[in-house]
């Protein structure tokens, strides 16, 4: 075996179905979809080299600059709640729950496996306001407060989307989070406590260093994730009231694809790759400070 | 004999073949009727008649398989019909893949947008239906005004088939209006004068759909074409004229005095199509701007708690002073269905001579349907109210397009999703047509 993998060609032969396979799906459409960047058309009219066109039409155009804010706010915001939520959550399981924590875990995990069409067309109907009042409606009726029409504002539907993916992804990250806490030994923990350290403390100076990885790695799960939100958009809201919660994804679906802009979706798609990969790189950075050290 | 490293060579350049070949072969497409890709016209050989149908609408379908077994099961059985669905969202992305790789089905219907089947004809893929129709000495079964509509889209062509006929306008409820003691409105000045009487008498003026957008776009459409002139939009569209010209910024901001004053109801964003028609269906609201597509529904009398007879239609009013008339007829040919030239063949060319002659009786009797084919059945019994309808389209010889026909997709899709923004006063009418010029161009 050893000197079968210490041959390179041997090594070679190994790899080539998969990395061919890997081309095939991966990588060749990848930089298909790169080279359509640079011209624009469709498969009933064909294809017209335009050179930096699309890149330069990117600057300039009032949608993509609404969508790459709307992307941004909304990643930033869904990240830093769901993580935070799915954190607590991880705490309370750990550190209030223990052994119990099975119940809580499966029943806050249960909107994670429900399907997004299901989950949106629940908040819609939650927070309904025309023809009929939703639930959330009624019940701020009853405290005198007046309907609110949920969609039809930007700034509460931006919040209803927020509340919805919360509620639908904070349990995956509570489980991730958590699978990190019980990774922390025993006894570290137990000589902290017996150093005075307890509360806020222990989670602040020990817990947090030392489930710093599984932390990164969720914020870069959720950030990535967040920045490529299409279905819960499309299903709830549909990018509106007008156009101000369509992010980056659902613009160059309807680019591409409903207007047959093949060259310019591509290079929304580029952007919005840029943006993951400039994020991810952000906090890859950002993780290899030694955080165990003061 | 190889040595060892020529062995593994072979094996790794065998492999590498190997797998690029099974790649190509997954690759390759595995349909058996699709054609070398060629645009030029099959004629002579008889394949099946292939429809793709919009995943949503059954009625073209029903009709197609009801002749397939009645008036055309001649033609079914040298070219059997055979029927596939694609979701109306992604309908155009479909249709365009299939054109790239030369697969266009016998029969299909022709995009969300005239843009798209423009775009297929000028690349040559389309059936010249209106000089087919001629060289079979048919042509007479396309009806004088659903002709007229179909050469305002498609730059003075004919290659659809008009399934639906529709004409737009107001439908009302004729028992609320005798109790407020209103008259059916014929100016735009009736119609907000008898808005507001009903707004005070407690009765929600207008049914509209705001979520889909264009029952709102609609009428703004219609208020240029009657302030400005049947010809308005086509100026844009040629580029004589821009929306946020004073006139076209004026029939915006029409629209939204009305979303102002409260006549659609509570936000009219969250009202979608079905809910809509409820409204006005169950007696909830007194107006209803809709097509005659409706006709199915107002003639259900599982859904029409109002009654038929109780539903009185009048067109899109006239605006004092203007150029257009309320004679003007807004119309449309509801899903167009073109033909792929690559599957015309002798049996897709039996079926069309078929369609043209019996599809208008077929649709009538099977789903109340009025098309833009002539009826060629005395026989065909049709409820008062459609009959109404088809006695205004017979009358009428003038029609105009609806507000987004001659505007790009992209366009289409500004001035449909910022609609409800600009009834509920968070869009501003030069903002909105300004919104639509940019995609415009």
């Amino acid at each position: 075996m050893k000197s079968v993998l210490g041959d390179r060609r041997a090594i070679f032969l190994l790899l080539a179905p998969a990395l061919t396979v890997y081309s095939l799906i991966i990588l060749i459409p990848v930089f298909w979809s790169l080279g359509y960047t640079v011209f624009e058309g469709n498969a009933i009219n064909g294809f017209s080299f335009v050179g930096l066109d699309n890149i330069k039409q990117l600057f300039s155009d009032p949608d993509v600059h609404q969508a790459l804010w709307f992307t941004v706010r909304f990643a930033l915001v869904l990240t830093a709640v769901q993580v935070a939520l799915g954190y607590l959550l991880a705490l309370l399981y750990v550190f209030v729950l223990r052994k119990a924590s099975n119940l809580i875990r499966t029943l806050v995990f249960f909107p994670v496996v429900l399907p997004t069409v299901a989950v949106s067309l629940l908040f819609q109907q939650l927070f309904e306001y025309a023809p009929r009042n939703g639930p959330v409606n009624s019940i701020l009726n009853v405290f005198g407060i007046p309907s609110v029409d949920w969609f039809g504002t930007s700034t509460s539907s931006f919040w209803v989307l927020i509340l919805m993916e919360t509620w639908r992804s904070m349990g995956f990250y509570a489980v991730l989070l958590y699978a990190g806490l019980v990774d922390i030994p025993e006894e570290v923990l137990e000589s902290s406590r017996l150093d005075g350290a307890s509360g806020l403390r222990l989670v602040r100076h020990i817990v947090i260093p030392l489930s710093m990885p599984v932390l990164l790695s969720s914020i870069i799960f959720s950030i990535n994730g967040t920045l490529k939100i299409f279905d819960s958009v499309i299903a709830l809201t549909n990018g509106g009231p007008g156009t101000s919660t369509t992010p980056l994804t659902v613009l160059m679906f309807q680019t591409s694809f409903g207007y047959g802009e093949y060259g310019y979706g591509s290079a929304i798609a580029l952007l919005l790759t840029m943006l993951c990969l400039i994020v991810t790189i952000f906090i890859f950075r950002s993780s290899r400070r030694d955080l165990t050290k003061a | 004999m190889l040595q060892r490293g020529s062995k593994t060579r072979v094996i790794a350049g065998v492999s590498i073949v190997a797998a690029g070949a099974l790649a190509l072969a997954a690759c390759s497409s595995s349909d058996d009727n699709a054609t070398d890709g060629s645009s030029s016209s099959t004629a002579g050989k008889s394949g099946s008649f292939t429809y793709l149908s919009f995943a949503e609408n059954t009625a073209i379908k029903g009709t197609l398989e009801s002749l397939s077994s009645d008036a055309c099961k001649d033609e079914n059985a040298s070219s059997p019909l055979k029927v596939t669905t694609q979701p109306q969202a992604s309908f155009d992305q479909q249709i365009q893949l299939l054109a790239g790789q030369g697969a266009l089905p016998s029969i299909f219907p022709a995009g969300n947008s005239p843009d798209v089947a423009k775009s297929l004809d000028k690349a040559g893929n389309l059936v010249q239906i209106g000089d087919e129709l001629k060289a079979l000495g048919k042509q007479d079964d396309i009806i004088p005004a659903a002709k007229s509509t179909i050469e305002k889209l498609y730059d003075g062509k004919d290659y659809v088939l008009p399934t639906e006929f529709n004409v737009e306008g107001f439908w009302y409820n004729k028992e609320i209006f005798t109790k407020a003691g209103l008259e059916a409105p014929t100016t735009w000045d009736d119609l907000v004068k008898d808005a507001d009487a009903l707004k005070a008498s407690g009765i929600q003026p207008f049914a509209a759909d705001g979520k889909d957008g264009w029952p709102l776009s609609r009428l703004v459409g219609n208020y240029i074409y009657r302030s400005l002139g049947a010809d308005a939009l086509q100026a844009v569209a040629d580029g004589t004229a821009k929306l946020t010209d004073s006139g076209y910024v004026e029939a915006a901001q029409k629209v939204a005095d009305l979303g102002k004053a409260g006549y659609f109801g509570k936000s009219v964003g969250s009202i979608d199509y079905t809910t809509a028609m409820n409204q006005f269906l169950t007696g909830k609201a007194a107006m209803y701007y809709m097509g005659s597509w409706a006709l199915s529904n107002f003639n259900d009398p599982k859904q029409n708690v109002i009654g038929a007879d109780n539903i009185g239609f009048v067109p899109f009013p006239a605006v004092t002073g203007g150029k257009g008339s309320a004679d003007e007829l807004a119309a449309n040919v509801g899903v167009p269905l073109a033909m792929a030239k690559s599957k015309f063949d002798d049996g897709a060319k039996a079926w069309l001579g078929c369609i043209a002659d019996n599809y208008g009786a077929a649709a009538l009797n099977t789903g109340g349907v009025i098309t833009g084919f002539k009826v060629n059945d005395d026989s065909t019994d049709v409820p008062a109210l459609t009959k109404s309808v088809q006695d205004t389209i017979a009358h009428t010889s003038n029609t105009v397009l609806w507000f987004e026909a001659l505007f790009s997709p992209k366009a289409t899709t500004t001035s449909q999703t910022n609609a409800a923004l600009l009834a509920t006063g968070q869009l501003s009418p030069s903002d909105y047509m300004s919104k639509i010029q940019a995609d415009l161009g």
